[in-house]
């Protein structure tokens, strides 16, 4: 662990739980789908964290309890060496500025009936910043130059963009208050492939420019893979695996992080073409998880022990933090994935240390 | 290239949709063929006219504001000029489809098996209680769990992966000789694509069926295509083996896929290189080579001519629209390779004289209406 100085955000023992009920006009609680069930890491002050994972993982729901758009059930968040898991009001709104979300879809996520220059002007007017016209308008115009959109589109309706002009738009608006931390849910995976290194590349320069800490949510671990500096990786509303990017590809401890990495079709038909490792099966229902390991229906390496016993998130020989009885060999590691990554001795190297 | 012995022949295919905008040119003169047994990716991005091809195969684009030419041979048949009934007889019998969205694309009102016993039921003379066992058999073939009970199940039960795998069963229900699977494993998430991918590759061995894939992932036609038709603005640009396609790409749009995808098999921390601008519009397409307004090599002159895919030198079976000179591309390509950004390899294009690649003389021709 980390002294919390290094640490903008520090998330404790996170859940969030969305109630099942039944019934019309009598709601009973009948269950609880466990979106986010006890999560906990810190994001350090100017890296990007990825949080990746597959559909109802609960990698969004902890965005958006991070940036405090959903109540959570259980655990505490710190921002800024402050608690902020029961702010509300005027206090809350204070602390919107400094975290900003990007979203996915950027179709739904700009309203269609304002110009361009009002949707990123409307942090100035919420927070009472920026009060006269002119300066508004020249600091939207700077803002849009920044994100590589023409300044002189200003009164244009998000419907005159194209979906990769209307994701700047959302990243201009995001960084309008120059947050201290910026969250972007599946930025690029609505976009053109052509497009999507448009997104990724600016994000990327943002985040060298403004010196801006990014959390960045996704499923394609390519994409995490080249924007990351550390990944936090999902299964069932928990972490499964904590590592540094350069660990993690190479030489991963968590079954279920090799079988994600050998899933990935590589674009190479002689190096990328190999045995696969298939899971069987879909992702358990998050209303009525497995007991103990969430895992080990799925898991290949599954002992008696995985269903009686929780692992905890702890270091495995290697840095890299995973929640796993059994992690991988190197020798699995090397059979799993592709090649190129793990490359003559790379999951050797990366053992060693 | 030759596409003779092929089950499926498709010869200079325009389809044009007539809008109140004006004309969308959503095919604009493609051909290819597939082999039985045999993949063939076609790669490209929203727009490009991938779907609406295999659409048209299937004799699904048809109506009064559509017009369509060309030929779509199947075992001797021309699909575009069979009749209504005669498509229907072949349609779901001797040519499949899945499509991109299995929620949309099964009916939510009907349970799974009945939908796959109508499927058979409409063309082979099968009892409904052998055909209801066949659905139960069919589940059990593309692996969804306890088959007896699901069958009985409607759509919404179903998880997004065995949603998909229920459409597999569908169109393998009767087994056709050529499946076509547009996005088949975009909606689903990597573990379940690897799992559907998978099985269409050992149905296919089990089968022998001709399949068609339609994606806009390079990784998804690198893992399971023979061959790979890349598409732009409605026209094939590039069509080779996947071997070529990944070893030695020729056209710049290709490139720019490559280039600007981030993948698990480059160095970490590479930069991406993204495709300047954005597709074109299909209904004011951009003069001469479609791809010139975006494309980082372009010189004055392709704005006016309209290249034809012609073969490259020395590499028989590929194929490329481009108006840069074979030398050139090779040695944008190694430079490419070599981590250098466009701007230096395009400058590099621009000492060596523009060649049109082969002594056939391009067409010329003004750009859209």
């Amino acid at each position: 662990m980390i002294a919390s100085g290094e640490a903008l955000v520090e998330v404790r023992g996170l859940a969030k739980h969305f109630p099942i009920t039944s019934g019309i006009i009598l709601q009973r609680k009948v269950g609880a789908v466990k979106a986010v069930d006890g999560v906990s890491f810190e994001v350090r002050r100017g890296e990007t964290l990825g949080i990746v994972g597959e559909t109802g993982c609960g990698k969004s729901t902890t965005a958006r309890l991070m940036v405090r758009l959903l109540e959570p059930s259980a655990g505490t968040i710190h921002f800024d060496g402050e608690d902020i898991t029961k702010r509300s009001g005027a206090r809350l709104k204070e602390l919107r500025r400094e975290m900003q979300m990007i979203f996915q879809d950027p179709y739904s996520s700009l309203n269609p009936r304002k110009p361009v220059g009002s949707i990123i002007a409307e942090p100035f007017a919420i927070h009472g910043l920026l009060k006269s016209e002119g300066e508004r308008k020249k600091r939207v115009q700077e803002l849009m130059d920044r994100v590589g959109l023409h300044p002189e589109h200003y009164n244009r309706y998000p419907h005159e963009f194209s979906g990769g002009q209307r994701q700047r738009i959302g990243v201009a608006r995001a960084i309008a208050l120059e947050p201290k931390l910026l969250v972007a849910d599946e930025p690029v995976s609505a976009l053109d492939v052509s497009i999507q290194a448009q997104v990724l590349n600016l994000l990327r320069g943002l985040q060298r420019d403004l010196g801006l800490t990014l959390v960045f949510i996704a499923h394609d671990l390519s994409v995490v893979r080249h924007m990351c500096d550390r990944v936090a990786v999902m299964y069932l509303g928990k972490i499964a695996e904590l590592a540094r990017s350069d660990d993690l590809y190479t030489f991963p401890r968590h079954p279920y992080t090799g079988a994600l990495l050998s899933a990935v079709p590589v674009p190479d038909p002689i190096g990328g073409r190999r045995e696969r490792q298939l899971l069987s099966g879909d992702v358990p229902s998050p209303a009525n998880p497995p007991q103990a390991c969430r895992f080990h229906t799925r898991c290949p390496k599954a002992q008696e022990l995985c269903s009686e016993e929780e692992p905890p998130l702890e270091t495995k020989g290697t840095r890299s933090l995973a929640a796993c009885h059994f992690p991988l060999s190197a020798e699995e590691v090397r059979l799993r994935l592709p090649l190129a990554l793990t490359g003559a001795d790379g999951g050797a190297r990366a053992a060693g240390e | 290239m030759s596409f003779g012995g092929a089950l499926l022949r498709v010869e200079d295919l325009r389809v044009q949709f007539v809008t109140d905008d004006g004309v969308v040119h959503a095919v604009d003169g493609i051909s290819y063929g597939v082999r039985q047994g045999k993949t063939l990716g076609i790669v490209g991005e929203s727009g490009s006219g991938k779907t609406v091809a295999s659409l048209t195969t299937m004799g699904l684009t048809r109506g009064r504001s559509t017009r369509v030419s060309g030929a779509i041979m199947f075992e001797g048949q021309d699909l575009l000029r069979a009749s209504g009934e005669e498509l229907r007889r072949i349609r779901g019998d001797q040519i499949a489809m899945i499509f991109q969205d299995p929620l949309s694309s099964l009916h939510p009102y009907y349970k799974v098996g009945w939908q796959l016993i109508e499927v058979m039921r409409a063309h082979r003379d099968i009892s409904k209680a052998a055909a209801h066992d066949r659905a139960v058999e069919l589940l059990e073939l593309v692996g969804i769990p306890d088959p007896q009970r699901r069958v009985s199940q409607y759509p919404h039960e179903f998880s997004g992966g065995m949603r998909q795998r229920a459409m597999i069963a569908m169109a393998l229900a009767n087994e056709p000789k050529l499946l076509i699977a547009d996005e088949p494993t975009t909606a689903l998430d990597v573990t379940v694509q690897a799992q559907i991918l998978a099985l269409i590759k050992d149905l296919q061995q089990r089968l022998r069926m001709a399949v068609i894939i339609i994606t806009h992932d390079l990784g998804v036609v690198a893992e399971i295509a023979d061959e790979i038709a890349v598409m732009y603005a409605g026209r094939i640009v590039e069509h080779a083996s996947t071997e070529e396609i990944f070893r030695a790409p020729q056209h710049p749009y290709t490139w720019g896929l490559l280039k600007s995808i981030p993948r698990l098999d480059i160095p970490r921390g590479e930069e991406l290189i993204p495709i300047a601008g954005r597709p074109p519009s299909l209904i004011n397409r951009p003069s001469g080579c479609h791809f010139h307004p975006r494309c980082p090599y372009a010189q004055p002159a392709h704005s006016r001519t309209d290249p034809r895919l012609e073969p490259v030198p020395d590499q028989p079976g590929h194929e490329v629209a481009c108006l840069l000179a074979p030398a050139v591309r090779t040695r944008i390509w190694g430079d490419l390779q070599a981590g250098r950004a466009p701007a230096a390899a395009r400058e590099l294009a621009q000492t060596v004289p523009a060649g049109r690649g082969s002594e056939r003389p391009p067409v010329v021709k003004e750009g859209g209406p």
